[in-house]
């Protein structure tokens, strides 16, 4: 089923494809930051909000992305563990350290709107408790990969830690739903944004996705080469 | 195109300092990484 893939997944491959493909993902996620930013400052203030919506562009995007990374790197263990592919090892344990950043970024961004609007920096409600664990799972997936010096083994015990935390995924996404939260339900899918913001908000929602999906690969290409050059001295050794 | 956040310019300018220090960083520490890489390869490739 999957064999299509497996055919790219091969690593000289991949850095072939990459490479070409690489340059115009970047300029693409430039211009599509560059569109979503100048979009979201030429927005009138909100209603309720103010011009504090401006968080609202950066917030959001970091939000969807945090649970895009670990999705994605939830894929790649499953692959990790079933297929024992080298890139599905890789896949997964680069995209960790960009999750963990747009966790962050979600965390304090959120923080830095909720004080203004909600009168508070923090509040130890659903959705903002689990996305603070979904953070130390990216810090504590990290940390065992470096942990464990057998590659082999280090991959088996992370895609398994990985997967294990994939649990907390629902639980962000239905937190709001679950427990009364201070922090406001689903509004996109529910149309509860005005259009006006709607724009561009999912520009940059398109922005940050194309951004990480560079950076993933650059990091796939550099831990490639790393294992390369680690080969080449253990031959010479 | 307005930049006047008044009065919550005291949150907003933080929230984008901290995005671009931080996806700035990323992005340059994920080159860096990248070329250091490429370097030792290449080093290694020509002994």
């Amino acid at each position: 089923m999957f064999d299509w893939l497996f055919r790219y997944a091969n690593p000289a491959r991949f850095l072939g494809l990459s490479g070409a493909v690489l340059p115009w993902l970047a300029a693409v996620t430039v211009l599509t930051i560059g569109t979503g930013l100048y979009l979201g400052f030429s927005a009138p203030p909100d209603y309720q909000q103010g011009r504090t919506v401006l968080i609202m562009f950066i917030h959001v995007p970091a939000a969807s992305m945090a649970t895009v990374v670990y999705l994605s790197m939830a894929v790649a263990s499953l692959f990790s563990l079933v297929n024992r592919h080298i890139l599905a090892d890789v896949a997964a344990r680069t995209a960790a350290p960009i999750g963990a950043v747009f966790t962050l970024l979600a965390l304090a961004t959120g923080s830095l709107w909720g004080k203004p609007m909600w009168g508070t920096w923090w509040e130890w409600d659903g959705r903002m408790t689990s996305t603070l664990v979904q953070f130390f799972l990216y810090l504590g997936y990290s940390a065992l990969w470096n942990a464990i010096e057998d590659e082999t083994k280090a991959a088996r015990i992370c895609a398994i830690l990985a997967l294990v935390g994939a649990v907390n995924i629902p639980i962000i996404k239905f937190s709001v739903d679950w427990w009364a939260t201070l922090h406001q339900g689903e509004s996109i899918v529910s149309g509860h944004v005005a259009p006006v913001f709607l724009g561009p908000l999912l520009t940059m929602m398109g922005g940050y996705f194309l951004l990480f999906l560079t950076l993933w690969l650059v990091r796939i290409r550099t831990m490639i080469v790393e294992r390369r050059a680690r080969n080449l001295m253990g031959a010479e050794a | 195109m307005s930049f006047d956040v008044a009065p919550y310019g005291a949150f907003i300018w933080p929230a984008y300092a901290v995005t671009v220090i931080a996806l700035g960083g990323l992005i340059v520490w994920t080159i860096a990484k990248w070329r250091a890489a490429k370097a030792k390869l290449a080093a290694l490739e020509k002994q």
